[in-house]
């Protein structure tokens, strides 16, 4: 996140673009020798490694010109003597001097003007200047684009002050840089933005710049030079979202280099912003006030992260410790973890929350060099140690040549786990020793039990409120209770414990469009993690996440004493009435509480509401003046003249109020209200800053429905309670991991959300920082919203008067809410397709188009500007248009077999495209029917759970679409019910029937925005001729995240709105998350024109389309095709029942049920109807405005119009110019898609195997080649096989027909898609994704056989090995990483070790794990065995989710066989020393080998069995090579 | 919600009508009880859909599917108030609404619909029994008056809704009994008539007072009504039957089926009625296929006529849905109401062209032709026949309201149609004076004039306090 006014090179927000959604991503690495002896020799091996990183970079529209790169060494100082005393001055011994490398104004005056600056500061804080140096660059090595935004670039020389240890110098040139930034940021210095200071520091200094990594070593032409030495190298390349040219946001940072994303960034600046004016440190004395703000305002996730980090160290904490504070373990639910390192854990939750994200992150202070990765363990880190001490770790392995024999061990960093070379004592520091020293530090343990408090430990309070029953109705009306918030939302989590699940996403009113008084809660939507950082599976990962939070006030983080855990700890936010009793009259230490009223006069309007909220900031700050530490915000009390404060209101008004008056941390903000009810409202209170919330209004609803008759037999209130907290506790933990938080803590305060239809006035004052882009109501309508609902409240109930009001969000009533799918829109739809009456679609389409007494939709809103028209016969005739239609991603699972085929059937007679969705499709499909129709969906899509996605299918499409999410339910995975899988949807999916299936959340090859790259790549491998689309949800940022698309080489972009349909998903999710696509399609085509890369992408975009003006305002907003799902449905006879989950869908669509998809009655030319209906609305738009071609169409936002002089009382607040913006580029920048990506192919090593398998692939004639390989070599054998399942379909070739024996370091994705009868043996080692999708072929991995080092205890192959695997086998004679065969469907795998998570989710095949497998083993399983060989006897215990595998002896004579043959087999292939040594110890390891066993395949073999159908699992054990 | 899988499981089931043999030989209703397990089964057929267009195909816009999940969860109190909160008489509509409810219904796709109407009647009479039925006065009065004329379905649901927002309310009606057509034009054997006296006594208890025999515009001058009320809701109906202008008309034995109907009801309330027309021993025709045939007929047959011919002018609908009415569409399709199958011939397509009678002017003989399909209605030539008929009913239809008397002296606009002209409110170009059901709209179902009465008593209060509790 970035302030353009800090930030040189990126524009200042426009439109839709916010350059504080900007993200970066990309490869790290370093080289360090451990016994800190310095050489040249380590520069250019980190220079080596940046190389060999390239890939994992990016660059915009100048190919020259990269996204960034650098590097940190220690300071040269032979070097640095030598060319001083060149300029005239002579530099002290080291460590009496520091050197700065600096940015600076190019123009003279102006950077005479900074460097002045800097010389007075360094003087003023009694330092020396010893001189300025020229660093001498050559501008000819980099690119055009990074020439002219390069600054001038000085190195400046400053001697300690007298008796000032290198430790003090280090800190006083913190505090001149620090001060130096703030003076020029505050000058009148016109360029002042060239001025950046990447490093000022006696020990290290940092080269970097808007670099490839080729060019820096000829760029910066001193680190050619051999003087210039060091003992390690930090490096980074940077892969940017953007293609604007800005050098300071080139990593390494003063500290750090960053391979992720910090998602809880907002949170973490605004927390520790607040809590800067309680910082003191006896090591910065007065000093410390001259740093603020610590956090450089709107410096990016990693530029925050280095900034708090390098004020951690420098207030003394040790490096290790700041990083172990700021990046912690999952402790909270690891209860095998050492208790002490627990306590020192949570005494420093205590202090500080976590920040949360995909981190790799190296660091050093200049002394030590180490790496730590997240919880999550969501970024790859691999490193090796040679005999001759050098130690490399980077994102790949491979990234410098080391002979096999020299190389002592290989490892990789384990989630939340660090890794440290101490270049001073000379040693490598692993993990467990490091953590050991810093728990042992301090007592924490005692500490905590000595100051903390908990919850239950309170005094039980004398009484609690209760339940009123009188007063119950009115107090529900007052706060907007609907019958469906009942029915609908909190009967099911009172009953379950679970969400509800809806389905066919939303066609309400936005809450700013609605007639309806809405809850506050409802102008808000949900962020969520895609591309840049994925999100997590809080059900299946459960171990990473945790809603533990400590209320209390903040102290100082620069000390360490035991008051510092002086807080209260909650299990979770949620306080029953009784809890919140305790908290109310809790005296402990300094823990006191306070309540103030949050209420206001009903009739008063917004003045009366403006009124009560100032005066609740007031008494909030009078009560921290008295000493209070905790403030309940309190709605009790409403009757017949007051009404409730909307909860949220009141507590922002109080936290920004008290973050304004930098008095926050010194209180925690309790919410007791009536208002909070669904998980929504929760995550919202909670993520503006609220410790806890009791919602007491719920709780009385809750017992009232259970007196009533309203809930279950059996479900009493406390049961109906305890759900119901569980429910709203599983949603919390649910919408945090969506934006890939793990820990409540962290999601506080992150303010993860993106307001719609908010005045400007609003948000700054009450939201501060929240994104809200198109203007909109103000407090005027939040009071009017209240009164409404106040006065309902008050108004005497008679019979005939509902209680409560319809609601009608979830299903349509003529009372409740609007819906675009009535009883009305649905019938003429039908009756227009199926007696193809355009007539009929026209009074469809007026129904939709003419939201003229109730709004509903942005575009509702839209008008069209007058125009040229032009005839209509001369205009594009439909046929034309229709290609650009495509239907969207419905899975063959989630409808019937025969809606799916007919809407195929449709979209190939006219030429668009239909969708796989995410189920795969059955091979019969892939061939026409003998009456000419094709059954083929021209779109294949790629989703998380990678169902049936074989080379065969990736081969039979036209496009191949990247599901990052789903508009109805973005951040989230799925599940289909095991009830749904008969025979053939296993059959597609590569499962077994009667078994359900998980998709997950994220694709676990894609953590990051190179990752995409990365996936682009393999399947642009696969099928070269195909396009690679990559589907994004709308939200705020969306543009930026196209961009990085565009970047990563997607063929196209498609943005969903939020609305989209859905089979199933949690109500929260489908009505919370994700914007209008008319907001995101806008910021993406601003971000990807103010970026020229619009013409590398065509744009698509769907959600809720209905009419031709629907498509009309999506091509002037920059579309160039279009998505349907919803209305093609409809048209084929949906009627919108909305119980796609069920399984009873009465028309046959969303159903497997053989009897009811008798029922489905749509046609072919049903749905061909509809879009040529579309087709002829548009053409009459066209000639109207004066377009003959979509083409001059797209993108033409000039022709759009808000509508004029609305006086709805809610729309009137709407301004669309940032919708309507054009960003001013010049006319050769492309609107539309112009050029075709470059995808780089040409280098793939794919060329020269399919060259040698020429013959194999054309005769079946055997071949076997010999090759070297290394890290720049990805996606090794994916092409090839593209061309045998081409050729041969599904079946491929004979087993061995093609082999090729690779040496090396194989690069990412080795083995992806391999095809059957190719067989690839590696000799060396490999990178993440090996066997990606392996669909029939064979991996063979082994170590070098000249090294030295156990293979079992080394790691072989990277993370998420054989993900999404279908078929085929795999052999590897070491370690893996995390998440190795996570979606396994198929295929058979040994392997020597594994990371974390083994095994996830998979759904058949087999697995054999011959040494330690990582914790979270077989999470998700629900199919497929493993054996895993337990030595230690601790994987039931400590490593294993048991939540759905049972574990046995392997005992069964055919277990055996099948272990001892594949172990055997392991041998043949590897030559592994181990599986030699299990086959002679047969007897003694046999027991210890543990079979995981899925419940639920053991209960669907247990029907097969019994119905005759054995399960034989292949392959057969091969008898023959047994041994033992 | 409801049985997810109940429309799977269960297959429509109504409750049987008792034997013909039977029931032509009394007057009362002419449908045997519906156990409560089957009802539940039926509740268990609902789907809950997503959007219900029974929901919006009922004019009430009755709650239908959360009722419907309540019934199958026994769940009968909650049942009759959410019934209740769209529907002042259920017990009415549940009866003798043609349920458009049910064309609608989603399940009608492919399947016979969910039994809507016999779930809405099931409730209301449950909670009749259970007791639950209470008058429901309001908390305050506000002292304005409202003149509510006609007490049909529309006056009546208008004069509860007024009366529980606080109104002083009185019913004034030209008949002796109040009830409008609920009471002198469906037949006993349809709806039995103490069903309104039952609501009666319940608006009684509310302060809504009945003036029966008072025809305003005739006996109660119009002037005293403005006078003494705040406004003036009419709900008189659309009594205008339509005629059959053919040579012959003036004979005698020739009846509007509303000279013949009423006179049946008041002998079935003990009344006796001079000179009754009765259609014992005489050769019936009943010259219009609708409803209002349908209840001659049931009317006749119990009156144990010679023989019954039902003449109707349209073509025979199919017996199936016609594709011109497309779900969820009210569907053209032939219906076979309780009347139709106790005797009598239906001729479809049959135009009436004259009447011939005896020297006492007594008809005797109906002329008729067979005619083509609409709108022209081409006489077939050569089809020409002749029927023995000394009893003559017509059933055509309505023209609009009594025009003579109140709405002229009231001097109220009318629509192109004849009907009284309303605003959105439902008042008339007079301020203060109001109109609903037939009156304005025309003639039309019960259901249409219930929910006309609560969207005019809205309109009532909103114009009395500025706006509106009903």
């Amino acid at each position: 996140m970035i302030d353009p006014a800090q930030r040189r090179g990126l524009p200042v927000p426009q439109g839709l673009y916010d350059p504080a959604n900007e993200r970066d991503a990309c490869g790290i690495g370093f080289v360090a020798n451990i016994k800190g002896q310095k050489s040249h020799d380590i520069i250019l091996k980190g220079i080596q490694v940046l190389i060999n990183l390239t890939h994992r970079g990016a660059c915009g529209c100048d190919p020259e010109t990269g996204d960034g790169a650098g590097v940190l060494i220690q300071i040269p100082h032979k070097f640095f003597a030598r060319e001083c005393a060149k300029l005239g001055f002579t530099l002290p011994e080291p460590g009496e001097y520091g050197v700065g490398l600096v940015f600076l104004p190019v123009e003279k005056q102006e950077r005479l003007q900074c460097e002045g600056i800097i010389e007075r500061i360094a003087v003023e804080e009694g330092l020396g200047v010893l001189g300025w140096r020229d660093t001498p660059i050559d501008g000819s090595a980099i690119g055009r684009v990074a020439r002219n935004s390069q600054p001038y670039i000085e190195q400046i020389f400053i001697r300690r002050g007298p008796d000032m240890t290198e430790d003090q110098l280090e800190r006083k040139l913190y505090v001149v840089r620090k001060r130096a930034e703030i003076e020029i940021a505050h000058s009148e210095i016109p360029d002042k933005s060239f001025f950046y200071v990447p490093s000022l520091s006696c020990r290290t200094i940092v080269y970097k710049g808007l670099l490839l990594a080729p060019q820096i070593a000829k760029f910066y032409r001193e680190l050619s030079d051999p003087d210039v030495m060091s003992a390690l190298c930090l490096v980074h390349q940077r892969f940017s979202t953007n293609t604007f040219p800005s050098w300071q946001l080139a990593h390494p940072y003063r500290y750090i280099a960053h391979n992720g994303e910090i998602n809880t960034l907002k949170g973490n600046v605004n927390w520790m912003h607040a809590r800067q004016s309680i910082l003191a440190s006896p090591l910065f004395g007065d000093d410390i006030k001259k740093l603020f703000p610590i956090v450089t305002p709107g410096g990016s996730d990693s530029a925050s992260f280095d900034n708090v980090l390098e004020l951690l160290y420098l207030a003394g904490r040790d490096i290790t410790h700041a990083m172990a504070m700021l990046i912690p373990e999952a402790w909270a639910s690891n209860e095998h973890m050492h208790p002490e390192k627990k306590a020192f854990y949570e005494y420093h939750a205590s202090l500080m929350e976590p920040w949360d994200g995909p981190a790799a992150m190296a660091f050093t202070d200049g002394r030590v060099i180490g790496a730590t990765l997240d919880r999550n363990g969501l970024r790859p880190a691999r490193y090796l140690v040679t005999h001759e001490d050098l130690v490399v770790m980077a994102s790949e392995t491979g990234v410098l040549p080391i002979k096999p024999e020299e190389v002592r061990m290989k490892g990789r960093l384990q989630p939340g786990k660090m890794f440290l070379v101490d270049t001073v004592a000379g040693e490598i520091v692993p993990d467990k020793e490091l953590k050991r020293r810093l728990y042992s530090r301090q007592p924490y343990a005692r500490w905590l039990r000595e100051n903390q408090i908990h919850l239950h430990d309170l005094p039980e309070p004398p009484r609690a409120h209760g339940y009123d029953p009188e007063t119950l109705l009115m107090r529900q009306r007052a706060f907007g209770y609907t019958d469906e918030d009942l029915r609908i939302l909190m009967a099911p989590m009172a009953a379950k414990g679970e969400e509800p699940v809806g389905s066919m996403g939303i066609d309400t009113p936005l809450a700013c469009l609605s007639d309806k008084p809405q809850p506050l809660f409802n102008y808000f939507k949900q962020l969520f993690a895609q591309v840049t950082n994925p999100p997590i599976d809080p059900i299946r990962e459960e171990m990473v996440m945790s809603l533990i939070s400590y209320i209390g006030t903040e102290r100082n983080i620069l000390d360490e004493t035991p008051k510092h855990c002086h807080t209260l700890r909650m299990p979770h936010p949620l306080l029953t009435n009784r809890d919140l009793e305790r908290l109310r009259r809790v005296s402990q230490g300094d823990l006191l509480c306070t309540t103030l009223n949050a209420l206001y006069r009903a009739d008063g309007g917004a003045k009366e509401l403006e009124r009560a909220l100032d005066g609740l900031c007031r008494r909030a700050s009078l009560a921290i003046k008295s000493g209070y530490t905790m403030i309940i915000l309190s709605d009790r009390g409403v009757d017949e003249d007051y009404a409730p404060i909307p909860s949220l209101l009141a507590l922002t008004a109080v936290h920004n109020h008290l973050v304004r008056e930098k008095t926050r941390t010194q209180v925690a903000l309790i919410i007791e209200s009536g208002e909070p009810r669904e998980v929504m409202h929760f995550c919202l209170l909670i993520g503006y800053g609220a410790s806890a919330v009791n919602p007491y209004l719920a709780i009385e609803t809750l017992e009232n429905m259970a007196n009533n008759g309203r809930l279950p037999e059996g479900v009493t209130f406390d049961k109906a309670l305890k759900n119901y907290m569980k429910s709203i506790n599983k949603g919390l933990l649910k919408v945090a991991s969506k934006m890939g938080i793990s820990t409540l803590q962290s999601y506080r305060g992150a303010q993860v959300f993106e307001a719609i239809g908010l005045n400007k006035a609003l948000v700054d004052k009450y939201f501060t920082g929240t994104a809200s882009r198109i203007e909109g109501v103000g407090l005027e309508v939040l009071a009017e919203e209240a009164r409404l609902k106040h006065e309902h409240a008050v108004r005497p109930v008679t019979e005939s008067d509902t209680e409560l009001g319809v609601g009608g969000n979830y299903q349509y009533r003529v009372r409740g809410e609007y819906h675009l799918y009535n009883p009305l829109t649905v019938s003429k739809l039908q009756h227009a397709v199926q007696q193809s009456s355009f007539q009929t679609f026209q009074e469809y389409a007026d129904l939709i188009d003419k939201q003229n007494k109730q709004f509903c939709t942005l575009r509702g809103l839209m008008e069209f500007k007058k125009g040229h028209a032009v005839p209509l016969d001369e205009v594009e005739p439909a046929k034309e248009i229709v290609k650009r239609f495509a239907t969207g991603a419905m899975s063959f699972g989630s409808i019937s077999k025969e809606t799916h085929e007919t809407l195929a059937i449709a979209m190939n007679r006219i030429g668009g495209k239909s969708n796989t969705g995410e189920g795969g499709e059955d091979e019969a499909r892939f061939q026409r029917d003998a009456n000419g129709d094709w059954r083929r969906s021209a779109i294949k899509q790629v989703a998380s759970a990678r169902f049936g996605v074989t080379t065969n299918y990736l081969v039979n499409a036209d496009e191949l679409q990247i599901k990052m999410a789903q508009g109805a339910k973005p951040g989230e995975g799925g599940q289909l019910p095991g009830h749904k899988v008969d025979e053939i949807i296993a059959r597609v999916r590569h499962s077994i029937p009667g078994v359900g299936l998980i998709s997950p959340p994220p694709h676990h090859d894609i953590y990051s925005i190179e990752d995409l790259a990365q996936l682009i790549y393999d399947l642009k491998n696969t099928n070269p001729k195909a396009r690679i689309s990559v589907k994004l949800v709308a939200e705020v940022g969306v543009g930026t995240v196209a961009a990085g698309v565009a970047k990563a080489h997607a063929d196209v972009v498609l943005i969903s709105g939020h609305d989209g349909g859905t089979g199933a998903s949690p109500l929260t999710s489908l009505q919370h998350s994700g914007i209008p696509w008319e907001l995101g399609l806008a910021e993406t085509q601003q971000v990807l024109v103010m970026n020229d890369l619009r013409g590398r992408i065509t744009v698509q975009t769907d959600g809720k389309l209905q009419t031709g003006r629907d498509v009309a305002i999506a091509a002037l907003l920059g579309a160039e095709e279009f998505g349907f799902s919803t209305a093609p449905l409809v048209a084929l006879g949906c009627i919108m029942m909305r119980k796609c989950h069920l399984n009873t869908c009465p028309v046959g669509i969303a159903t497997q049920d053989p009897e009811l998809r008798k029922k489905f009655q749509g046609q072919p030319e049903h749905a061909i109807n509809f879009f040529f209906f579309l087709a002829e609305q548009l053409r009459q738009i066209m000639a109207q405005l004066g377009f003959r071609t979509m083409n001059e169409m797209i993108g033409r936002v000039d022709m759009l119009d808000m509508r004029a002089a609305v006086e709805h009382w809610k729309a009137r607040g709407l301004d669309y110019s940032s919708i309507l913006y054009n960003p001013p580029m010049p006319i050769r920048v492309a609107r539309r898609k112009i050029q075709e990506q470059d995808h780089g192919l040409e280098q793939a090593l794919d060329y020269k195997l399919i060259d040698h398998a020429r013959e194999a692939l054309e005769n079946q004639t055997p071949i076997e080649i010999k090759l070297p390989i290394r890290n720049v070599h990805r996606t090794v054998g994916a092409m090839l096989s593209g061309e045998i399942a081409r050729r041969y379909g599904s079946a491929g070739l004979p087993e061995n027909t093609v082999r090729f024996q690779f040496s090396g370091s194989a690069g990412q994705s080795f083995g992806a898609f391999l095809a059957k009868g190719v067989t690839l043996t590696l000799e060396g080692d490999a990178n993440d994704y090996t066997g990606k999708g392996l669909s029939g072929g064979k991996l063979i991995i082994y170590p070098p056989r000249a090294s030295t080092f156990l293979p079992q205890e080394n790691i072989l192959i990277g993370n998420v090995a054989l993900y999404g695997a279908t078929s085929g086998e795999a052999y590897f004679n070491g370690m893996a990483g995390e998440r190795f065969a996570v979606r396994n469907s198929g295929a058979t795998a040994v392997v020597e070790g594994v990371g974390d998570h083994g095994c996830e989710y998979m759904t058949k095949g087999l697995v054999v794990v011959l040494g330690r497998a990582g914790r979270n083993f077989a999470a998700g399983m629900s199919g497929g065995i493993a054996y895993v060989l337990d030595e230690r006897g601790d994987f039931a215990e400590k490593r294993c989710n048991r939540a759905g595998v049972d574990l046995e002896p392997v005992m069964e004579t055919a277990d055996i066989e099948l272990l001892h043959g594949l172990i055997a087999r392991h041998f043949e292939y590897t030559g592994s020393p181990r599986a030699v040594w299990i086959l002679d110890n047969w007897s003694a390891m046999l027991p210890k080998f543990v079979k995981v066993f899925p419940h639920e395949y053991k209960r669907v073999l247990g029907i097969a069995r019994s119905a005759e159908a054995a399960f034989v699992p292949r392959p057969e054990p091969q008898q023959q090579v047994a041994r033992g | 919600m409801g049985k997810d899988t109940g429309f799977m499981e269960y297959t429509r089931e109504t409750p049987t009508r008792r034997p013909v043999s039977e029931r032509i030989n009394d007057w009362f209703e002419i449908y045997l009880d519906f156990p409560e397990e089957k009802l539940r089964k039926q509740g268990a057929r609902c789907m809950d859909c997503g959007v219900p267009f029974c929901h919006t195909g009922c004019p009430l816009n009755n709650i239908i599917p959360d009722w419907n999940d309540l019934v199958y969860r026994s769940r009968w109190r909650e049942a009759v108030r959410v019934l209740h909160s769209t529907n002042n008489f259920p017990e009415f509509t549940g009866r003798i609404c043609p349920a458009p409810c049910e064309a609608a219904c989603v399940l009608g796709i492919n399947e016979p619909p969910v039994t809507i109407k016999q779930i809405e009647k099931s409730i209301i009479d449950y909670a009749f029994g259970q007791g639950w039925i209470r008058p429901e006065p309001p908390a305050t009065r506000t002292g304005k008056r409202v003149a509510v004329v006609g007490s049909g379905p529309a006056g009546l649901a208008a004069a509860q809704q007024l009366a529980r927002a606080g109104h002083w309310v009185m019913v004034f009606e030209k008949s002796d009994r109040i009830g409008g057509l609920l009471r002198y034009g469906i037949p006993n054997f349809k709806m039995e008539k103490h069903l309104i006296d039952r609501r009666m006594e319940q608006m009684s208890a509310e302060g809504v007072e009945f003036r029966p025999n008072s025809h305003v515009g005739h006996n109660v001058p119009v002037e005293d009504l403005r006078k003494e009320f705040d406004a003036i809701l009419l709900s008189g109906g659309a009594e205008h039957s339509r005629d059959l202008k053919v040579p012959g008309r003036e004979l005698k034995g020739i009846h509007f089926a509303m000279e013949f109907l009423p006179q049946q009801n008041k002998v079935c309330e003990g009344d006796t009625v001079a000179n009754q027309i009765l259609a014992k021993g005489r050769r019936v025709v009943i010259i219009g296929g609708g409803d209002t045939g349908a209840d001659c007929l049931g009317t006749t047959h119990r009156q144990k006529p010679v023989s019954v011919h039902q003449f109707e002018l349209l073509p025979m609908p199919p017996k199936e849905r016609s594709p011109l009415t497309p779900w969820p569409l009210w569907p053209m399709q032939l219906r076979i109401e309780g009347a139709h199958e106790e005797g009598g011939i239906r001729e479809w397509s049959v135009a009436t062209t004259k009447f011939t009678g005896d020297e006492n002017g007594n008809v005797k003989q109906l002329h008729a032709v067979r005619v083509g399909p609409p709108p022209k209605f081409e006489p077939v030539p050569g089809t020409e026949f002749t029927m023995d008929a000394d009893l003559v009913l017509l059933a055509m239809g309505f023209l609009g309201p009594v025009r003579n008397g109140m709405i002229e002296q009231l001097g109220v606009a009318l629509d192109p149609r004849g009907n009284v002209a309303a605003d959105e409110n439902y008042m008339s170009s007079v301020p203060g004076v109001f109109a609903a059901g037939d009156m304005r709209r025309g003639q039309s179902l019960v259901v249409w004039a219930i929910a006309e009465g609560r969207k005019a008593a809205q309109g009532v209060d909103r114009y009395l306090k500025g706006q509106t509790k009903a």
